[in-house]
């Protein structure tokens, strides 16, 4: 079929409706990763970097857990989650906080040399061969019938979903959440009615460090690890930010999902290779047309 | 410092330079010289729009791999002169810079958007040229024909096969050559009114503008100048190697190692460039020597330290080693003249 | 030489500027006051270029500029400072200025030179080559005002370029800013210092809630009913022309 002048194969409406579906499924760990990224720069104003080599990092936690425990990677999230938050802590309030001076340009350089810190460190330890896990119920699942979703991505839908859930009650409900977003908000003002700012920070780059844990083990089951595969995501993470908005939760979710989809047919209409470049275009077509995105509040 | 003490500095530097391969015999250490200069010419190039101007991008890879292929595919293809491609090569990756600032510029893309936009640009050439088979040759690459001739050396651009003397040192020179006339560039630009300009629009666009200062024209300048530099060191890159493909061109590694350069050597000025790439490349052989002792030859470990080092001059010298060695010349001069 | 012609900006749903008019002759210092959030500010982001306005019209010397980018307005002679000020911190005083002077002059070493020539005229001679990150508030305000002079401007908008100064520093300005005017640049200033409104404007205008609400000679405006209670609340000018009645009595 044409389309802007290419000559696009055609597809059935199962064919279609199958890819979407399993668009939605990516969508949904796109999601995660994002939220993280989202809820960062939302309450810091910076745009960290080193988000990819998180993943990267908790990937390989869930990984070895596997290899040396035996630990299904699901279960690996009651280790990880809590260990990313705490590394995720430590980073914040012991190096980049440190070491930006406040300033957003350094921050930006900061996360960046933390990202290539870690992904060389993992080069370096692991090497850059694959690892993958294998779980008994990876090729289970249910038959939609337009697709057959296996029982990883179902998880992966139903824990992103869940978490995004828990992660708004969390910032509704409880005193450190409300903290967070009144700093997110107001800095200055926050820091007048007694909130610890430095340390308000450092949770909630713990926090963000802990969604991506957690996406880290739903990944795991799909996708091989290897000390590159931060730097895949980042990028798609980016553009979900930027498209959902920076700065909102609904953003990330929406952003990943429609992200997801779209990346889906563009591998099926566009091929492989190619597909992968509508991610790239779309990046660029919101940061030029509406860089706040889609639920983004206009920054100052 | 004196503007005499600058002058015979700067003498001091180029004159060791372009002396030194005299005084060298091995080949690895040439080799290390001219690595180290390709990268003071692609830092410098970042050095143009980030330091100077500001505008950090993380995706300077698209100046290298764009100037690299155009160099390598106009001879490929149309079997044109590299001496008549180099300056297509050098004007279209301006072109395209051109094209990324207007967009980027126009829409006020600033800060963590501009380092954005910048990445997701050297993406999109990464993935084009690795599916566009046809124009690019895809993922394998644009192999040029190896000259064998020594009478075509010089026509063809081409050392490998010349007399000893181009043989040993003729790549060195070229990228020497290079590097002097981007450096001059730079030097020149610090010193005009276009780069009081854009250091002031870095500081703050709005009051550069309330001054008279047009901040989009003079970032757009910036831009391709920076590309221009870049681009250069990417016809270097294609002349001594013959060869370029989609993950050397576009690949995050040449936009990192850009920013590593000027950052640690020092933002926004002519000379720190070249020392930030003397040291990080000074570091990385040590750190090199040291764990091939240890745990034999591992990727990763010179970017480990190169990574440590930028946190640590970020946090700690945010002047850089320029900035350094400024203060240390001047506790130096007060003792002597105490 | 200035005309502003209902000057309208809204900001989601406040009205910041609402049907604002004002004249500024060539040759006079001209003020503009009101208490904060005025638009007073707003006002003159508008003039400069730095805001769109909704509607209404800016003419300058005869030419329309409503609309224009600040650098272009400024070439025409039209410049301003900041009421939050904004130094190059990275360079020094004269390099400071030299961005100004660059405007008019292309080479380097004549706009140094120019640069130091206006630092003198300001009384920053002595900080030519400090760093503009290590001058007090009080420098940082000379230093733009010398920045925006070095630009050879017709007509200066000067935003509460007295704020954050003591008394001796007011009085010191005071004299620059005349100096200023006597050299023929046209000055519009926005002032909350009552001292300098008072001793250098030939004319004011009173702003409140983004609509001009009196102008005229300084002393009959600062009389006006209308201006007391802007600034001290509801009846407070009843409460004033009382409290004189009962003074006198």
């Amino acid at each position: 079929m044409e389309f802007l002048g290419l000559d696009l194969p055609s597809y059935g409406w199962e064919t279609v409706l199958g890819s979407a579906i399993s668009g939605v499924f990516l969508g949904s760990i796109y999601a995660l990763v994002a939220l993280g990224l989202t809820l960062i720069y939302g309450v810091l104003h910076i745009i960290n970097f080193a988000h990819g080599a998180l993943l990267m990092l908790a990937m390989y936690a869930v990984f070895f857990l596997w290899k040396f425990l035996g630990l299904d990677p699901y279960l690996a999230m009651i280790i990880v989650v809590p260990g990313a938050y705490v590394f995720g802590y430590g980073l914040q309030r012991g190096i980049i906080g440190k070491a930006s001076h406040g300033r957003d340009e350094i921050i930006l350089l900061v996360t960046l040399g933390v990202s290539i810190v870690i992904e060389n460190a993992a080069l370096f330890f692991f090497s850059a061969s694959e690892r993958s896990v294998l779980v008994p119920y990876d090729l289970d699942g249910i038959d939609l019938g337009v697709t057959y979703a296996v029982y990883p991505e179902l998880i992966a839908l139903g824990g992103s979903l869940l978490i995004t859930f828990a992660l708004w009650l969390f910032m509704s409900l409880t005193d450190t959440g409300k903290a967070i977003r009144a700093v997110a908000k107001e800095r200055q003002g926050a820091r007048l009615v007694g909130i610890n700012v430095d340390h308000i920070f450092a949770v909630t780059f713990g926090i963000g460090t802990a969604c991506v844990a957690a996406a880290a083990s739903l990944l795991v089951p799909t996708y091989a690890v290897h000390p590159q595969i931060g730097y895949l995501f980042v990028l798609i993470a980016f553009t979900v930010v930027v498209l959902g908005g920076m700065g909102s939760f609904i953003g990330a979710l929406v952003g990943g999902f429609l992200i997801g989809v779209t990346e889906q047919l563009g591998r099926l209409y566009l091929g492989e290779s190619m597909g992968v470049i509508t991610i790239s275009v779309i990046f660029i077509l919101v940061l030029l047309f509406r860089p706040t995105g889609l639920f983004g509040q206009r920054s100052g | 410092m004196t503007t005499r003490e600058r002058i015979l500095g700067w003498a001091f530097i180029l004159c060791a330079l372009a002396l030194a391969p005299l005084f060298i015999t091995s080949n690895r250490w040439i080799d290390f010289l001219e690595l180290t200069l390709f990268i003071a010419v692609l830092g410098q190039g970042w050095n143009v729009l980030g330091g100077y101007g500001g505008q950090y991008s993380f995706g300077h890879a698209v100046f290298f791999g764009t100037g690299a292929y155009i160099q390598a595919l106009l001879q490929y293809k149309l079997g044109w002169s590299p001496w008549l491609t180099l300056w297509f090569a050098i004007s279209g990756t301006a072109a395209v810079a051109a094209m990324i600032g207007y967009l980027s510029f126009r829409y006020g893309l600033r800060g963590s958007y501009f380092a954005l936009i910048t990445l997701a640009f050297a993406e999109a050439f990464h993935v084009v040229s690795r599916s566009w088979s046809s124009f690019t040759e895809g993922g394998q690459g644009v192999q040029l024909t190896l000259n064998q001739d020594p009478a075509l050396a010089l026509a063809t651009f081409q050392f490998s096969f010349g007399g000893p003397f181009m043989k040993a040192y003729g790549f060195y020179y070229t990228i020497f050559a290079i590097l002097l006339i981007s450096y001059a560039a730079t030097w020149w630009m610090e010193h005009s009114r276009f780069g009081a300009q854009l250091v002031a629009v870095r500081e703050n666009e709005d009051a550069a503008e309330a001054l008279g200062v047009n901040a989009f024209a003079v970032k757009m300048r910036a831009i391709c100048l920076s590309a221009a530099i870049t681009a250069s060191g990417g016809v270097y890159y294609v002349q001594k190697f013959l060869f370029i493909e989609p993950g050397i061109a576009y690949g995050t590694a040449k936009s990192v190692e850009a920013l590593f350069a000027p950052i640690i050597g020092g933002l926004g000025t002519v000379l720190g460039p070249l020392i930030g790439s003397f040291f990080i490349h000074g570091v990385g052989e040590v750190a090199k020597e040291a764990i091939h002792g240890i745990f034999g030859d591992r990727p990763g470990v010179d970017l480990i330290l190169f990574g440590i080092i930028l946190v640590l001059i970020l946090a700690f010298a945010p002047r850089g080693l320029v900035g350094l060695l400024e203060r240390v010349w001047i506790r130096l001069k007060a003792r002597r003249d105490a | 030489m200035l005309d502003v012609r209902t000057m309208s900006k809204s900001f989601g749903g406040l009205k910041a500027v609402s049907e604002a008019s004002l004249t500024v002759s060539e040759g006079s210092i001209v003020s503009l006051i009101g208490p904060n959030g005025a638009g007073k500010t707003t006002l003159f982001a508008l003039i400069s270029g730095f805001l769109k306005p909704d509607s209404g019209a800016v003419t300058f010397n005869g030419a329309a500029i409503t609309g224009q980018r600040p650098h272009q307005i400024c070439h025409k002679g039209l410049v301003r400072t900041f009421q939050v000020v904004q130094p190059f911190a990275g360079l020094t005083v004269r390099e400071n200025i030299a961005v100004g002077a660059h405007t008019r002059v292309a080479g380097r070493a004549a706009a140094l030179a120019a640069a130091g020539e206006i630092a003198q005229l300001v009384g920053m001679g002595a900080q030519l080559d400090q760093s503009a990150g290590d001058l007090t508030i009080a420098g940082r305000k000379r230093l733009e005002l010398a920045r925006a002079l070095a630009t050879g401007p017709k007509l200066l908008l000067l935003d509460e370029v007295m704020a954050g100064l003591n008394a001796t520093e007011i009085a010191d300005l005071v004299a620059v800013v005349r100096k200023i005017r006597d050299s023929g640049v046209t000055i519009f200033l926005i002032e909350h210092v009552m001292q300098a409104v008072m001793s250098l404007s030939d004319y004011t205008y009173v702003l409140n809630h983004g609509a001009m609400i009196a102008e005229g000679q300084p002393s009959q405006v600062t009389k006006d009913p209308n201006v007391i209670e802007a600034y001290l609340g509801h009846g407070a000018a009843k409460r004033l022309l009382a409290m004189e009645a009962t003074a006198d009595a």
